[in-house]
């Protein structure tokens, strides 16, 4: 029973690491019908410049948790910027051309970020400084520490103050205005290229705060980290419904369960006809299944068609 | 250039291609030819060596250190100013990136291949390399992996394909009977990443230890990209293991040795050589105390020339040595001793000549069997003590390597 329990938090931990990353191409999704796929990039970006933040203030004498918060910051303004930048260089021109072209350029970006960020850092792994306080918890018989604890609260807490300011600010509405209708946004008086530019900050500030958490929990960076975890929450996305922020949520832990659950169990039940290795089979499978039965994903709908 | 078109137009096929295709090879003997005129007996012989490693991607820290080592072998040989067969050769190294991924390998293989390399340092990994042998076996280019350690590499009863490291049948028999004799371990779980050298090596372990008469428990499998293994540790922890082999590189093998103590899970930690790695030592900090990890060959400090090595390593790199760059400098200085013998630098002339060579190398005495895989297979198994990588034991192989 212990393990069931250790399994289930195992999921929820992961699965809350996919929803962070996946509120980020949902809400790009939702205000613009764009999939970033550099997002993931983002992420690592994100980690990159929160570990190098801190190896500089490590010896400095301060205590950790203001060095993780100077580093948090710095980390979320870098990522800012870039998000403003990559909107500006790649997507802005080309917001009028064929969906097909933004896409391409997206996936241009993700390769042209990883590829600096292997100059710049290097190709090698590097260790994140644990400064979070990381003790275990016993929770009847489970096991889980500080950092996972944090994570689930995090994600939670992104996806709540995201939900409150779509549909309780002025730039929320504004927000939703172009999602819904953009020329109609234009004549309403919403500028609209600021709003998409906030949208893109807005995505790569979370990105930011993903990559320091994930980081923390895994305790390595290194500049490919973004692809696999951009994928996973990608699907995560989808699974919930993309350019549904609740959606983001439920996908994440819905596919963190089921790869932990299959990983798990999947050898017992099958009677070792099939391994934990069918772990990603299991997942998508999954996925297929629900976009077959409902394309729009389980929570389906965007952000415009809400409100 | 007008010569040479001249001279090829006659044998050119008459077809609406011709015109294109002597265009092309005339421009491509014209940058050839500019580079070694062959007028006079005295000038340099250009011998163009190809490498390929994972140069991006997870493991491209260690394909970055094969790069060097074969490098620094090639710049070694240039400045000594080899000659064979009577004029001064010289060595060009064309480096690639196989991405360690199996179709990619394919491509750069025969990348390689088109640009008339004379041998090929690689690749890295046994998955790449298995595939690519097969493209340089079709074109007679002789191959030498510095450590692709499956089985399956040199059993494909390939004439032009070679290894300088231990293969992963002795690696495991190895590591299995550390695991059973020396760590008395009695009910054991396996994991692999699925990659060839994953897989086969964890074969190997467990044909070792079921040999012993030990039983394993659990056996699971991940990937070489994850950095998440809870669900299969927590599996593997309600079948109660003593000790669990992981089959699989450092980037897979740091977080699991963290997630192993996050989860309580109190188990010997052993990995193959794709733990033993300075970096494991770097990334786990104090989850890595207690790791055990083996190494084909002997340790670095009891290799002929090791020392030497490293120190030059480190002053021209501005880093330690990761993984196999000794061995890559080895596999180069083989074939060019290989090329001394036979006078020339032509695949089909030294391939005869590598088969039967024998040469003192950086890392042992370099002999191949008739499959192509090093003669002496010892097997060194470490442990991660108060930080450092510590030998313990030197398992198998021949006593010919002697320390000094």
């Amino acid at each position: 029973m212990d393990i069931l329990l250790q399994q289930i938090i195992n999921g929820f931990v992961q699965g809350s690491v996919y929803a962070m990353v996946a509120l980020g191409y949902t809400m790009v999704y939702g205000i613009l019908g764009l999939i970033n796929f550099a997002h993931g990039e983002v992420v690592m970006i994100g980690a990159m410049v929160a570990m190098s933040v801190i190896q500089l203030l490590i010896s400095s004498g301060l205590p950790p948790l203001l060095i993780l918060l100077i580093s948090l910051i710095i980390s979320i303004m870098v990522c800012m910027a870039l998000g403003y930048s990559i909107e500006r260089i790649a997507y802005r021109p080309l917001r009028k051309a064929p969906r097909l072209a933004p896409l391409i350029t997206a996936i241009g970006v993700s390769i042209v970020l990883q590829n600096l960020a292997m100059i710049f850092w290097g190709r090698a792994y590097h260790a994140f400084p644990s400064l979070l306080p990381n003790n275990s918890h016993m929770l009847s018989g489970a096991i889980i520490t500080e950092v996972q604890i944090l994570i689930v609260l995090v994600a939670l807490g992104m996806m709540g103050s995201l939900l409150l300011l779509m549909h309780r600010t002025r730039l929320g509405r504004a927000m939703r205005a172009v999602a819904e209708n953009p020329s109609a946004a234009i004549l309403m008086g919403v500028n609209i290229n600021g709003v998409i530019a906030i949208t893109f900050m807005l995505g790569s500030a979370l990105a930011a705060v993903a990559g320091m958490m994930v980081s923390a929990n895994y305790g390595i960076v290194h500049y490919y980290m973004g692809s696999i975890l951009g994928l996973k929450a990608f699907t995560a996305a989808v699974l919930g419904g993309i350019g549904n922020m609740r959606g983001a949520m439920v996908g994440g832990l819905l596919l963190g369960l089921i790869e932990s659950l299959g990983a798990g169990y999947i050898g017992d039940l099958s009677g070792g006809f099939l391994g934990s290795h069918y772990q990603d089979v299991f997942a998508f499978f999954v996925l297929i299944s629900v976009l077959v039965f409902r394309p729009s994903g389980l929570l389906g709908e965007r952000v415009a068609e809400r409100a | 250039m007008l010569n040479i078109s001249h001279s090829i137009e006659p044998i050119m096929p008459h077809n609406q291609l011709s015109l294109l295709l002597a265009l092309s090879i005339t421009t491509l003997a014209a940058c050839s030819e500019s580079k070694t005129p062959v007028t006079s007996g005295t000038d340099e012989l250009v011998v163009k060596i190809g490498a390929a490693a994972p140069l991006t991607g997870p493991q491209a820290h260690i394909g970055k250190d094969n790069e060097n080592g074969t490098r620094m072998a090639i710049e070694d040989a240039n400045t000594k100013g080899i000659i064979i067969g009577g004029r001064k050769a010289r060595f060009e190294l064309i480096s690639e990136d196989d991405q360690a991924d199996p179709k990619t390998a394919t491509i750069v293989a025969q990348k390689l291949v088109d640009a008339k390399v004379n041998g090929v340092i690689g690749h890295l990994n046994s998955g790449t390399s298995i595939p690519a042998s097969r493209i340089y076996n079709d074109n007679s280019i002789p191959q030498i992996s510095p450590s692709a350690t499956a089985v399956g590499y040199t059993a494909q009863g390939l004439k032009t394909v070679f290894r300088v490291m231990s293969n992963d049948g002795q690696q495991g028999k190895a590591l299995g009977e550390f695991a059973a004799k020396t760590l008395n371990a009695k009910n054991i779980a396996v994991i692999d990443d699925r990659s060839a050298y994953g897989q086969g090596l964890a074969d190997e372990f467990i044909k070792s230890v079921q040999a012993n008469g030990v039983q394993i428990v659990a056996r699971e499998y991940t990937t070489d990209k994850a950095v998440d293994f809870t669900a299969v540790l927590t599996s593997i922890k309600g079948k109660h293991p003593d000790l669990l082999f992981f089959g699989g590189m450092d980037p897979q093998g740091v977080p699991m040795a963290k997630q192993l103590k996050a989860l309580g899970l109190n188990v010997k930690f052993v990995m193959g050589d794709g733990g033993y790695t300075p970096k494991l030592l770097d990334l786990a900090g104090d989850a890595a105390d207690g790791v055990y990890a083996s190494l084909p060959g002997v340790p670095l400090e009891q290799m002929p020339g090791g020392k030497d090595f490293s120190q030059r390593y480190e002053a021209k790199y501005k880093q330690p040595i990761q993984l196999y760059a000794p061995y890559c400098y080895d596999a180069v200085n083989v074939m060019i001793a290989a090329m001394q013998k036979a006078t020339s630098a032509d695949p089909a002339k030294y391939l005869p000549e590598l088969a039967k060579i024998t040469h003192s190398g950086v890392t042992a005495n370099i002999a191949f069997d008739e499959k192509g895989d090093i003669k002496s297979g010892a097997v060194t198994m470490y442990q991660v003590q108060q930080g450092k990588w510590q030998p313990l034991q030197t398992m198998g192989g021949n006593t010919t390597i002697s320390a000094h």
